[in-house]
């Protein structure tokens, strides 16, 4: 089965997370940039003649589609690296996915979600493949 | 005051003065004003006061270049920040030079180290170079507002906003004051006994070496930006958020120094208008040698693509390092400096790389390397009025450059660490917590965006 994770979280929290997740193997993954909120509820802006409130704040949403023995690992992973223990840390989802299809070859399912070195790789005894990362503080 | 040179040829006048002199007498043909002033001298003073505040307007407008091209080099979650500190830089000059940082600079002399007289400058005080006292105020206001917004680019996107205003005020009121006193003060470093004494003509030591330096310093203290450089030390370039308004900056700032410059004449009458017309010449050739150059020697040697900010840096590198020697040089050797200081505005910002200092406006390779580099250049270069360089066989004038650039740097040096790690860091601090800068300093510092996003925020139609 195939599975899909929805991660939503801090936007600084981004290099962190991506780090860690290709220490696990980890290797496909996109991003986008989301507004929204949760139970915190936004903050106060100050505009000339008085102040607004932005109740819309801005985090990434990371998704990752990965077979489902994977998706525990890679949980735990995001919800450790992209924790700060503060009110506004975000939430993960994880949904089934049905099919998965390689526009490149027309490989499906399984086939076209494996890279060279990625978790299944590992977990099969492969070797790790270095991915060029720019690792800052 | 020193600024002023010898010449004052003043044949030109008779066609504007003969009229005026005629009308006069026709009008007023009564002996009670044989007593009067001179009216060739008091259409000169006119004539002069109008070229000083005329220039000190433009130099006023080069903080608008300021902050357009240190808010386009820096991120928009930091540009509110960014341009409030160009804002508060002008505001506490303005207040600091008024009451107390002219006196520093321009009052009478303690044996030549600092300024006396003239605190909270008001209307009474005697002309100077033959203009009204507040003219010349106003035009020296101007630099020593150019002097401390050099530092804002340096320091940017992670200096508390608070400490900020502390080394504001200080700049205005002591740092640059003292040092300028030193040099067109008529100080110690004006009268040194080498060739015709330190000589900077419009300030590539007085102003850009010493906003520079507090640059460096502060950059120092403060330490690189978050992810400017990885665990292993390699360096990730941060781009800015608007070349748009980078370039505009540029030209404003370009703009700005056919006043910096072609007004440190302080005045423009007889053989004055032949002087200003020189640096008004060199000071443009130099610009455009530098930026060529910048763009030359990148696009061969390190980026191997013409690049637009390098080329932009490399004309105002042209424009510091010519700032100092502009009446005393050739429009030849003016194109050479220039083009000298594209070469180091290029080669310094990679050296700052290499020794992990995070320069974000590149303002130390511009303002402090390019400011020595152009000072220096008097001592090699100098040919025309009344000082001379190595080129013209004297090699006196660089030891008296060399001891001013010295001592002026000592001066910043010392002042810089204490007010920075001494003072700052003990009140108020100096840098934000590591999650404010993440979330941008517009935010938490200001409250407020400079972008606000209207249509996810609550901006929204109420019914």
């Amino acid at each position: 089965m195939t599975k899909k994770i929805e991660a939503i979280f801090r936007e600084e929290k981004l290099n962190v997370v991506k780090e860690a997740l290709y220490e696990i193997g980890i290797i496909g993954m996109n991003v986008t940039e989301v507004r929204g909120h949760g139970r915190q509820g936004g903050i106060e802006l100050s505009g000339r003649t008085g102040s607004y409130r932005v109740d819309l704040l801005p985090r990434v949403q990371l998704n990752i589609i990965l077979s489902d023995r994977n998706v525990e690992k890679t949980i735990e992973t995001i919800q450790q690296a992209a924790q700060t223990g503060s009110i506004g840390d975000g939430l993960i989802f994880v949904y089934p996915v049905d099919d998965v299809i390689r526009i490149r070859t027309g490989e499906r399912g399984h086939d076209a979600l494996t890279y060279e070195g990625d978790i299944d790789m590992l977990a099969e005894g492969g070797a790790k493949v270095e991915v060029q990362m720019q690792a800052t503080d | 005051m020193n600024k002023t040179t010898a010449l004052r040829s003043m044949k030109w006048l008779r066609w504007v003065v003969i009229p005026a002199v005629v009308s006069t007498a026709l009008l007023f043909a009564s002996p009670a004003y044989a007593q009067d002033p001179d009216p060739i001298e008091e259409l000169t003073r006119g004539l002069n006061t109008v070229w000083i505040l005329l220039t000190a307007f433009l130099v006023f407008w080069m903080q608008a270049g300021f902050a357009f091209v240190e808010a386009g080099l820096t991120r928009a979650k930091n540009t509110t920040n960014i341009m409030f500190k160009n804002l508060v830089d002008f505001v506490f000059a303005t207040l600091a030079f008024w009451a107390f940082g002219y006196a520093f600079m321009y009052g009478s002399t303690a044996s030549g180290w600092i300024g006396t007289s003239g605190f909270f400058v008001d209307a009474s005080l005697d002309d100077v170079v033959g203009v009204p006292a507040l003219a010349f105020w106003f035009f020296q206001l101007v630099f020593a507002g150019t002097a401390a917004t050099i530092v804002s680019g340096a320091m940017a996107e992670r200096t508390k906003f608070s400490a900020y205003l502390i080394f504001s005020f200080a700049i205005s009121a002591i740092i640059y004051p003292i040092a300028g006193h030193w040099i067109w003060g008529g100080g110690w470093l004006w009268t040194l006994p080498f060739g015709a004494g330190f000589r900077d003509f419009a300030g590539s030591t007085v102003v850009h070496s010493v906003g520079g330096w507090l640059a460096l310093i502060g950059a120092l203290a403060l330490g690189p930006r978050l992810g400017r450089f990885t665990r292993d030390g390699k360096p990730i370039a941060i781009p800015g958020h608007s070349i748009s308004m980078v370039v505009l900056g540029v030209f404003i700032l370009w703009l700005g120094w056919f006043g910096f410059n072609p007004g440190s004449q302080l005045a423009i009458h007889g053989g004055n208008a032949d002087a200003v017309a020189l640096v008004a010449v060199n000071t443009n050739l130099a610009a455009a040698a530098g930026g060529l150059v910048a763009m030359v020697v990148s696009w061969l040697f390190v980026t191997k693509k013409p690049d637009l900010t390098t080329a932009l840096n490399g004309a105002l590198a042209g424009l510091v390092a010519i700032t100092a020697p502009c009446a005393y040089v050739t429009p030849g050797y003016s194109i050479l400096i220039g083009a000298i200081g594209g070469v180091i505005v290029v080669y310094g910002a990679i050296l700052l790389e290499k020794l992990k200092i995070d320069d974000p406006v590149s303002a130390v390779p511009i303002h402090l390397m390019n400011g020595s580099w152009g000072t220096l250049a008097i001592g090699i270069f100098a040919t025309e009025n009344g000082v001379t360089g190595l080129v013209a066989g004297n090699s006196s004038q660089i030891i008296a450059q060399l001891i001013g650039i010295g001592a002026v740097s000592l001066w910043c040096v010392a002042t810089g660490m204490i007010l920075f790690h001494v003072i700052i860091k003990a009140t108020v601090g100096l840098r934000v917590s590591r999650e404010e800068e993440f979330k941008g300093l517009d935010i938490e510092e200001h409250g407020a965006e400079a972008y606000p996003n209207d249509a996810v925020g609550s901006l929204g139609v109420a019914d």
